[in-house]
């Protein structure tokens, strides 16, 4: 058992060494980031819709 | 079995009949319409609905709303049918309309806010487009 929890030990010490010493930069783009309008729908509701939303607009020629 | 095969002709005829008069007369677009979009007055917007180049006649506006409610209204049946939103059903339509743009037409650019005029290549399409 003292085993075990010196090997914790010594991992909770590894981790913590690493959260310390792990550095992330974060530098911002040259580019503007473009956000395009504020549509948020998944491709695959799309990709569900589309077959669907061909034949509606085939059925009524007078509106499309 | 002659009876059988008379009954079954009489009802094979009869779903003919009825098929024939049920059928839709698929109403063309209306020549205002069609020639508004041709001189690129109106445009397919991304959201699945038509929308103005410039400041339109009053009539072009009533004839364009009027398209528009009627495009909303099937959308909603439809959406409700997929257990779709009208939102995503709309926006789905509108990427299939502005693909079927023919050169000359308007389309709505990607960003929502501008128009764009068809060529004969591709449109340009949000990136959620099928």
């Amino acid at each position: 058992m003292a085993r075990i929890r010196a090997g914790l030990a010594g991992g909770m010490l590894l981790l913590s060494g690493a959260s310390v010493s792990g550095c992330i930069s974060v530098n911002a783009p040259d580019e503007p980031i473009v956000i395009e309008l504020n549509i948020n729908i998944s491709q695959e509701v799309v990709y569900r819709l589309a077959a669907d939303a061909g034949n509606t607009i085939e059925d009524n020629p007078d509106i499309f | 079995m002659k009876i059988i095969a008379k009954i079954f002709s009489k009802i094979v005829l009869a779903v003919a009949a009825v098929s024939i008069v049920a059928m839709p007369a698929l109403a063309q677009r209306d020549p205002a319409y069609e020639a508004a979009r041709a001189a690129g007055q109106i445009g397919e917007q991304i959201d699945g609905y038509l929308g103005f180049v410039g400041t339109p006649s009053a009539d072009l506006r009533k004839l364009v709303e009027d398209i528009n409610i009627k495009r909303r209204a099937a959308y909603a049946e439809k959406a409700q049918a997929a257990n779709a939103t009208l939102k995503d059903y709309a926006f789905t339509s509108g990427c299939l309309l502005i693909a079927r743009t023919k050169p000359g037409e308007m389309y709505q650019a990607p960003d929502g806010t501008s128009w764009l005029k068809r060529d004969s290549g591709a449109p340009q399409r949000h990136p959620s487009c099928p």
